[in-house]
């Protein structure tokens, strides 16, 4: 199988240079060519649905990371990637918090960015035209300072054509009203939750905290409000100190930690939270590569979120779904999706 | 924007705690202008985890491209261990460079310690018959050298913090000195280094009225307008509080930063 698909990818790259200059009959052949590389790529099914959603593969970036999913074109085309789920928007423009709002740490990094962001009216002007020409699958996550915004916001996507779905920020540690201070009551995820569905004709994920006793209570309540799927985890919450001066290196004090440091952690909350619910549980949390997003899978996550490691290697998620395809390959897994919480515990 | 692993063809010691590196990269040497920077993937671990920021400070010939660097930490201690022929993953020309001067201006470069990395590029693109080059070290061993610069043509005015070479005190001295004893000259000055000396020139500059570019730094995580970590205050916070270094620089007019907040 291998072999095969290093042929078959060779054939097309030459003929695809010279195609130029074929003739009918050429190119009918090279179309074949074509379809035949096609179907051996496409034996592997990387398919996977998350409710109503359905995604080409399951590998998305992370909310944050990745911009408005233009910053890092054309190195990575936001249309092959399962979903582009973008920076957290507010109704209206944030900037943020002052600066440093960064700071690397062992195998992390903390950030305090404050949800800077353009607002929901410019994003819907200025980002998701482009979003929408490059076939990319959008998932807008949002964030409000009262469960009252939250609403208004998701308001504001109603009939949006070109957005896919709402993923709550519910778990910000970085802004003084909202953001975490919702996702960690599950009583308040619930409203949040139902705020949400009531002003949106989109799926709707909720994405939770890390910083709580029990993941599995807030989990459960978004899931009776309604959650059509939750995202798990957020950053957990941090420091550093610079002992020079004496002050924190964050000008916020406290940061979300993120990046590989987390993933153990993450992959534990997402086993938690995937026992505990019936809805479809997207893993993120320090995955840089295919082996990381595998674990995630296993343990039940039917999607993935890359954040961190877009800085490190901006293609992290194309390297990822050409891993997993490779993976499937040689595991003989036909669908992805057979693999999702196959887990095996004693 | 490139995204590649670059051969290193040379990475010298050129003076106390600073490096040379060539860099081999057709694609990114094309594209390179004075102020464009790089973001350079030390080792493949994941620790130290995100890339570092590098100014282009010169490019040779079609296919490669150099960067001037000073160790100050675990990163830039990796890096000056590199030997020839060693891969780096690299992402670049990012960012805003410099504004070329106008024909009837005087462009005046100024450098502190290994902020000279930019102005090299910007010095070789503009010459030597008609920009000005003044470049601060902290002491005569850090000195660059401008046969390594491949400035061999300039005059450069060189300030000590310690005396041990040319004049005795900051390069803001001489900047200051030189603006005040040529008033009929027209200036435009263009500074990369320390805060401090930036924001010495800054005001220096705005009180006189003579247009300045400043190329600063910030930490940064993506290099590319993704993440928003690298915020710097604007002066004017009427639409945009924050500019990001990474995009909107790093090459600023300096009247439009807001100076008493860095810090
Ligand atoms: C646009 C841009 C261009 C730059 N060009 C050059 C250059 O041409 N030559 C050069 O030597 N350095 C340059 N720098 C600074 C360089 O990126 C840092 O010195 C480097 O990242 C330090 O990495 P480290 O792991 O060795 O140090 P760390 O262990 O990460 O930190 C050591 C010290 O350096 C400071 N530092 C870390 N990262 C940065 C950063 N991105 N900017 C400023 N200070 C930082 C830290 O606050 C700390 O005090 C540039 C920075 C920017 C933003
Ligand atoms: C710079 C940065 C900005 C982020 N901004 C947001 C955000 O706006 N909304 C959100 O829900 N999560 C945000 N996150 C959290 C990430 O989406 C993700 O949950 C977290 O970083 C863990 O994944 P990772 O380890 O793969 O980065 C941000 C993370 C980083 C590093
Ligand atoms: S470094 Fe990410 S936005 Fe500038």
């Amino acid at each position: 199988m291998n072999s095969g698909l290093g042929q078959g990818f060779s054939i097309l790259q030459h003929d695809d240079s010279n195609s130029c200059r074929f003739g009918l009959a050429q190119s009918r052949v090279l179309y074949a060519r074509f379809i035949t590389w096609n179907n051996i790529m496409d034996k592997i099914d990387l398919r996977v649905r998350i409710g109503s959603l359905e995604l080409k593969n399951p590998v998305m970036t992370a909310s944050g990371t990745f911009g408005y999913g233009q910053e890092f074109y054309p190195l990575v085309d936001p249309g092959q990637l399962g979903a582009v789920v973008v920076k957290g928007l507010s109704l209206k423009p944030r900037i943020g918090n002052p600066p440093p709002r960064i700071v690397e740490t062992p195998s992390g990094m903390l950030n305090a960015i404050g949800l800077a962001n353009i607002g929901l009216e410019r994003f819907l002007k200025e980002k998701l035209p482009w979003l929408e020409n490059m076939n990319a699958v959008v998932i807008v996550n949002i964030y409000g300072h009262s469960v009252a915004e939250y609403g208004e916001v998701a308001a504001g996507l109603k009939g949006v054509a070109g957005i896919s779905g709402i993923e709550v920020n519910v778990s910000c540690p970085n802004v003084e009203c909202g953001g975490m201070a919702f996702g960690t009551d599950p009583e308040v995820t619930a409203r949040v939750t139902e705020q949400v569905l009531k002003n949106s004709d989109k799926p709707v994920i909720v994405k939770l905290s890390p910083n709580v006793t029990d993941i599995r209570s807030v989990a459960r309540a978004a899931e009776s409000a309604g959650a059509d799927g939750l995202s798990v985890i957020n950053t957990l919450t941090g420091m550093v100190i610079d002992i020079e001066k004496r002050v924190p290196k964050l000008a916020n004090l406290l940061g979300g930690l993120s990046g590989p440091a987390i993933r153990p952690v993450a992959l534990h909350k997402v086993y938690q939270v995937v026992q505990a619910v019936h809805i479809p549980v997207i893993g993120l949390g320090g995955i840089v590569n295919h082996r990381d997003a595998l674990e995630f899978l296993i343990a039940g996550a039917r999607a993935v979120q890359v954040g961190t490691a877009n800085f490190m290697k901006p293609t992290a998620t194309l390297d990822i779904i050409e891993g997993l395809r490779v993976y499937c390959e040689e595991q003989g897994i036909a669908r992805i999706e057979d693999l999702i919480g196959t887990l095996e515990v004693n | 924007m490139i995204d590649q692993y670059a051969s290193v063809r040379f990475n010298e010691k050129v003076a106390q705690e600073t490096f040379l590196m060539g860099l081999e990269s057709q694609e990114i040497a094309n594209k390179a202008e004075p102020g464009h920077f790089v973001m350079i993937r030390v080792s493949e671990g994941t620790d130290p985890l995100l890339r570092r920021p590098f100014s282009i400070c010169s490019v040779e010939g079609e296919n490669l491209f150099l960067i001037l660097y000073r160790i100050v930490g675990q990163g830039t201690l990796i890096m000056s261990k590199a030997g020839k022929g060693e891969r780096l993953s690299v992402l670049g020309p990012l960012g805003r460079g410099f504004e070329m001067p106008q024909s009837e201006e005087v462009p005046i470069l100024v450098a502190g310690g290994v902020g000279i990395a930019p102005i090299i590029f910007l010095a070789q693109r503009l010459g030597s018959h008609k920009a000005l080059l003044m470049a601060g070290f902290r002491t005569s061993d850090e000195i660059v050298d401008k046969k390594v610069c491949g400035l061999l043509d300039y005059q450069i005015s060189i300030a000590t913090d310690d005396g041990t070479a040319g004049h005795l005190g900051f390069v803001t001295d001489l900047l200051e000195d030189h603006v005040d004893s040529n008033k009929k000259e027209t200036p435009s000055v263009f500074a990369c280094g320390p805060t401090p000396m930036l924001k010495k020139v800054a005001a220096l500059t705005q009180s006189r009225g003579i247009p300045c570019q400043v190329s600063l730094e910030s930490l940064m995580a993506c290099g590319v307008g993704a993440c928003q970590g690298c915020a710097v205050q604007a002066a004017s916070a009427e639409k945009q509080a924050y500019f990001h270094v990474c995009e909107d620089g790093p090459v600023f007019y300096s009247k439009s930063i807001a100076w008493e907040c860095l810090a």
